[in-house]
């Protein structure tokens, strides 16, 4: 069967030849026009006057746009309709797209988008979270808070207190294949629109209503993304919408890519956060309640930070049972880049807070950071054949969700074994006793992540598959592209069902006009949506082809079966392509839709109340790593994980998924750092100055496991998710540097991410004098 | 004239083209071979490389940032021409797809490139060849694996390309002197020209400053620039000669500036470069000039047939602003031959393919435990390349010992009033710059104090 195996990526012959095609390799008709913003240099005021006769004159331009030359709607956003496409007159943050350059080719769109004489009534801009706080300037009303018991005096009464603030970084996220979009006008005002998206609906949504037309008016093609990671779940629809209305005004084919460094000052990124914590707990480390007040960076627009925030707080417990908890978060609205989706959607902030205040207990105890981990595990609940074990006493998530799947205690148990992490961490205190200006530090985190958009009505998906005459399949789903190996994956279910090879599936590009109102790839949720609704569509064609085929060969539709490349029906065995031809020719139908939504969520966001995820995915990781106590240099020298991805449908991919996660996630909070000047420009707008891993950062020694076991709720072939969970696992080589910054003296490190080498000797200096 | 070159073993001629028209350009907008990709457009992350081949051998450079006059005469391959003419894989495409060493594929093309380059050059040091390929989904670990698996497969016929097609089809052009002579005679004449040599520098300021650049001399063509001369006292290295070629003269003779070539840029991007542009250009963060200066560079400048030649460390003489006249180019750096004292210590938020926060070059000579020279140079500490002569002047005569380190403490601030910046603060840099002479005098005396050389 073809679910299970470590296929290669259905692309990788493209890929490695250079033929894959990405939107800017269209083949575009040779009048094409190319479009470019010229944005604000400010970062919050009013424009007092725009003078573009020179941009108008340059070589090449054919138009210039400004906000009253829209048609219609003028708005990006994806919900709050609080992004003008091209500004209202208002200005928000450094890099706000102000005027539209529609010009014979990119590089004359971008020379003369230079050239526009702008005044603005500048307004001292709110840019950091203190100034937030000090101006009140927020989404939402007030901050929002769960809560579990009484946390306060639950730690009040506790025999240790630990308290503390932390600040972890934002993040770019550095998708290989900047922004990018293609119009093409169409009879009638109908517009087809190429986009690297991870949502194509949400663009078809947009562009229809800039263009005052219909959805059915407008259709969504992407065949693939070079990467998203979140950073193309909104933020294409301001390059999609541009080119919609200029290819309608031109009645030209018209595409906008962003250059790198516009990219990366227009766009938004992974919000930062800082992070306030107490904690009360007993001899053993065993908690007793946590309070956390978490203060989310949001820059200008809503765009996702309402969600993003709230799944910080829901995963303010990781892994750990938290008998009574209080969550307070603030959303904080700055004149900086809206902070957007990324793997993990506040998540991995949620995370590193709680793991935080468990390596700060297990300082202030004075014992091994894992032995606090490992007492604080949700109980088991599940086994890994997926049957419940019976708990006790159900332990409950601090929004009230049971947790009954947790496997952190067996899985990090086999971790500990298979890293040997006791022995490293005795040998590691030998090594640093030895060595005066070099220190080692390991340490091990978990991670148990909620999979399901918290906004119940996205856990829907659709697909469409059609069987051809000639046996040879057709397949099309809701979910996008972007190197995680979605379609092969989908493919793989497709194939299973059929009983054929992977050959026989066509993957397609996911199409709005295919599969409509599909929600974006996104909270790692493409394989369990699509898959199930793969898997629907294809039982649905092949029971009409199993009914057919036996009343036809007088046997029992039970006995029928696709296996082998073949339909096996009683004693009679067909082809695949004969036993479609001959359907085909007695007139059933060989095509279908298929849908799902997940079952058994409910969620009550403003209470913090309910079951928001259908199950968790757990994982692991221990990071060795060495620092330089003179410079702050640091390596990562190993790393052991072993990730749950239940019964996975591609381990390949998701051993791929796993090791990418987690050298992003450890770039995270290590070397990639945003810095915004006092003016509110980003500093870091390039890969020049914003320094995401490279080859030589990876762990010398790499050992990723896949956990053997399956999902214990019905997913697609019990597997699980697997995006986002293991991005989290970087947080370990986090914890290892804090440990390495430790062996420095008796101060807690207390460090803030990313953990730049600078960041590292002002910890080690500080934990040096011992504050 | 035209310019002329190879592309995936066909000769192609352009007349009419904009000097500083780039490659990656021709190829996506003019050429319609679209498998090379643009992901930065500055040369920081090589997914537009393609191999160059010229009389030198096979190398990876970043096309976004490459004008079309530097391939005249030579031959280049793109991602297209790395497969067989019948479409076969190469070994490095074949092991990427048994590897899984694809995810998105958008950085796959620039990968392959340099992994077929590497491969064809018999070097396995991946973690070099591939340090200016960067990629967001892999976390590389399954690419170098493929890159292992395809090291010992047979390198294929068709990636060999041979120049000698081009024969007698290329003549000098131009924008291409091919001595330097006729550079001089060209500087000489308008002296306002811009000089390019790899273009690392000057490319952005036509991909991202959007400058127009006019008039323009290329400096690739001028053979007589790019030999290195080693005789009994010095090391006479022509401006042309590119950062690898000096990076592996280093390695024989002053290991540690050798070893921290190897993180000045990105493969592709020493390829390019050269060490007569990374001074000329005149940048407080140019990794060459501090270990220069501190093995007591001398700099020989020409105009015309007029000849001079500056103590390195005096050539720079504030930000921006160079000991050189209109028309006067830098021919060569002589550095005298000496026992090798020499440490380079670059500071980077990132090991690799970064720009230097700090770089301090040490050179401290000690006779009977006593210091009796000392050159320290440094970038990122000042608005040029400087020496910390305060520094040396607390050491020199003094035993060396950990007393004299810590008694050099009050003349850094002399030396060095740093800023900050996106890459680090002030506070930062001068207090590693005072700690990486502790890391000097400890290396000296036995200490592991390198954490690339610690293994778990």
């Amino acid at each position: 069967m073809s679910v299970g195996k470590s296929l290669a990526h259905d692309a990788a012959p493209l890929h490695v030849t250079g033929q894959a095609r990405y939107v800017d390799d269209i083949p575009v008709p040779a009048d094409t026009l190319s479009l470019a913003f010229g944005t604000s240099s400010v970062a919050r005021g009013r424009i007092v006057s725009m003078d573009l006769t020179a941009v108008r004159g340059a070589h090449g331009v054919v138009a210039v746009l400004t906000a009253g030359d829209l048609p219609f709607e003028n708005d990006v956003s994806p919900s709050a309709h609080d992004e003008p496409l091209l500004s209202d007159g208002s200005v928000h943050y450094v890099g706000q797209p102000l005027f539209l350059v529609v010009a014979q080719s990119h590089l004359l769109a971008r020379k003369a988008a230079q050239l526009a004489v702008v005044e603005y009534d500048e307004a001292t801009p709110i840019l950091t979270i203190d100034e937030a706080l000090t101006a009140d300037s927020r989404f939402e009303d007030g901050p929002r808070i769960y809560t579990k018991g009484d946390a306060g005096a639950a730690i009040e009464a506790a025999a240790h207190v630990v308290e503390g603030s932390m600040e972890i970084g934002g993040q770019e996220h550095f998708y290989l294949e900047g922004q990018a979009a293609l119009a093409f006008p169409q009879e009638g005002g109908d517009m087809v629109v190429h986009s690297s998206t991870q949502h194509p609906t949400e663009i078809q949504h947009k562009v229809a209503n800039a263009l005052g037309v219909g959805m059915h008016a407008v259709r969504v093609e992407i065949r693939r993304m070079g990467g998203g990671f979140g950073g193309k779940e909104s933020q294409g629809n301001a390059l999609a919408i541009s080119c919609a209305v200029a290819a309608r005004l031109t009645g030209r084919a018209c595409k906008m890519r962003y250059d790198r460094d516009d990219d990366m000052m227009i766009t938004g990124k992974r919000h930062d956060f800082r992070i306030t914590y107490r904690a009360g707990f007993d001899d053993d480390g065993l908690l007793a309640g946590v309070e956390f007040v978490q203060y989310a960076r949001c820059g200008w627009g809503l765009d996702l930070s309402i969600p993003v925030a709230d799944r910080a707080m829901l995963h303010a417990d990781n892994a750990y049972f938290l008998p009574t908890a209080r969550i307070e978060s603030h959303r904080l609205k700055t004149n900086t880049q809206s902070a957007t989706a990324y793997r993990g959607f506040g998540g991995p902030q949620g995370i590193v807070g709680i793991e935080r205040v468990m390596d700060h207990i297990a300082h202030d105890l004075g014992v091994d950071p894992y032995e606090v981990r490992r007492k604080n595990f949700y109980a088991s609940g599940g086994s890994i054949s997926g049957k419940m074990k019976q708990q006790t006493t159900p332990q409950t998530t601090p929004y009230g969700m049971v947790v009954e799947d947790s496997i952190s205690a067996e899985l990090t148990a086999a971790l500990i074994e298979k890293s040997e992490y006791t022995a490293r961490r005795a040998a590691i205190a030998d090594w640093n006793a030895k060595n005066p200006v070099l220190k080692k530090g390991i340490a091990l985190t978990p991670v148990k992540f909620g999979i399901s958009f918290t906004l119940t009505h996205l856990n829907q998906a659709g697909a469409l598959v059609h069987v051809y005459q000639d046996g040879s399949v057709h397949l099309n789903h809701g979910g996008t592209e972007m190197g995680q190996g979605l379609f092969l994956k989908m493919a793989q279910v497709a194939a299973a069902r059929f009983g054929v090879s992977t050959d026989v599936i066509k993957i397609t590009a996911t199409d709005t006009a295919k599969v409509p109102n599909t929600s974006a790839t996104a909270a790692s949720s493409g394989s369990d949506l699509n898959g199930m609704a793969v898997q629907a569509a294809c039982d649905t064609i092949r029971a009409r082809m199993a009914t057919f085929l036996a009343a036809y060969h007088q046997s029992d539709v039970e006995t029928v079966r696709f296996e082998g490349d073949g339909v096996v029906i009683g004693k009679v065995r067909l082809s695949f392509a004969k036993a479609a031809q001959l359907c085909y020719e007695n007139r059933i139908s060989l095509s279908s839709t298929g849908f799902y939504k997940t079952p058994d969520i409910t969620w009550d966001r403003i209470k913090g109340q309910g079951r928001p995820f259908y199950y968790f995915s757990y994982g692991a990781a221990v990071t060795e790593v060495v620092i330089d106590t003179l410079t702050g240099e640091n390596r990562i020298l190993r790393v052991d994980i072993i990730h749950d991805a239940g019964a996975s449908l591609n381990p390949a991919l998701d051993i791929g998924q796993v090791e990418g996660a987690y050298v992003q996630g450890a770039g995270w909070l290590t070397t990639e750092e945003l810095i915004w000047d006092e003016k509110g420009m980003l500093r870091t707008h390039a890969p020049s100055t914003y320094k995401i891993p490279a080859c030589g950062d990876r762990p010398d020694i790499f050992n990723v496991a896949l956990w053997d076991g399956e999902n214990r709720v019905e997913t697609i072939y019990r597997s699980k998710a697997v995006g986002e969970p293991p991005f989290n696992l970087g947080i370990s080589a986090f914890m290892a540097l804090s440990d390495a910054v430790a062996a420095n003296g008796d101060g807690y490190p207390a460090m803030d991410a990313p953990a730049t080498a600078e960041t590292i000797l002002n910890t080690v200096m500080r934990v040096k004098n011992g504050v | 004239m035209d310019i002329t070159f190879l592309l995936n073993g066909e000769t192609v001629e352009l007349g009419g083209v904009s000097p500083t028209y780039t490659f990656l350009e021709f190829l996506r907008e003019y050429r319609g071979l679209n498998g090379t990709k643009e992901g930065c457009n500055e040369g920081d992350c090589g997914a537009c490389s393609v191999m160059v081949t010229d009389g030198d051998g096979a190398r990876a450079i970043n096309s976004c940032i490459l004008f079309l006059p530097q391939l005249h005469g030579k031959a280049v391959r793109t991602v297209e021409g790395i497969s067989g003419p019948n479409g076969e894989l190469h070994p490095v495409q074949q092991a990427m797809i048994d590897h899984h060493g694809a995810q998105c594929g958008f950085c796959t093309p620039g990968f392959v490139v340099s992994m077929a380059v590497a491969h064809l050059n018999g070097d396995t040091d991946f973690d070099t060849a591939l340090a200016g390929n960067l990629c967001r989904c892999t976390g590389y670990a399954p690419i170098i694996r493929a890159a292992e698996a395809a090291a010992d497969v047979p390198v294929p016929d068709w990636i060999k390309d041979d120049l000698t097609i081009l024969d007698g089809r290329h003549g000098a052009h131009p924008l291409v002197p091919d001595s330097s002579d006729a550079l001089a005679a060209i500087l000489l004449d308008n002296p306002d020209t811009t000089v390019i040599a790899g273009a690392t520098d000057v490319g952005l300021w036509v991909t991202k400053g959007l400058r127009e650049l006019s008039p323009v001399v290329f400096l690739g063509g001028c053979e007589d620039l790019k030999n290195i001369e080693v005789s009994a006292t010095e090391f006479r290295i022509g401006a042309g000669v590119n950062i690898n070629e000096l990076g592996a003269l280093m390695d024989e003779y002053h290991p540690s500036f050798g070893d921290m070539i190897r993180r000045y840029g990105s493969l592709q991007v020493r390829a390019a470069a050269t060490i007569g542009g990374n001074i000329a250009n005149g940048s407080p963060i140019g990794d060459g000039p501090p270990a220069l200066i501190a093995l007591g560079a001398t700099l020989h400048l020409r105009r015309g047939d007029v000849r001079r030649e500056v103590l390195l460390e005096d050539y720079f003489i504030a930000y921006g602003k160079q000991d050189r006249a209109k028309g006067e180019f830098v021919e060569a750096v002589r550095i005298p031959r000496q026992e090798d004292r020499l440490k380079c210590y670059k500071l980077s938020k990132r090991f690799d393919q970064d720009i230097s926060a700090v770089c301090g070059c040490f050179n401290i000579t000690v006779v009977n435990g006593v210091v009796t020279q000392a050159r320290i140079a440094f970038g990122g500490m000042a608005a040029t390349p400087k020496r910390a002569g305060h520094v040396e002047a607390a050491l020199v005569g003094q035993p060396w010992n950990s007393e004299t380190v810590a008694a050099t403490r009050g003349a850094w601030d002399k030396d060095f009033t740093p800023m900050s910046d996106m890459r680090a603060s002030a506070a930062y840099r001068i207090v590693t710059a005072r700690n990486l002479l502790t890391r000097y005098f400890m290396e000296d005396s036995g200490i592991a104090t390198n954490v690339l050389e610690v293994e778990a």
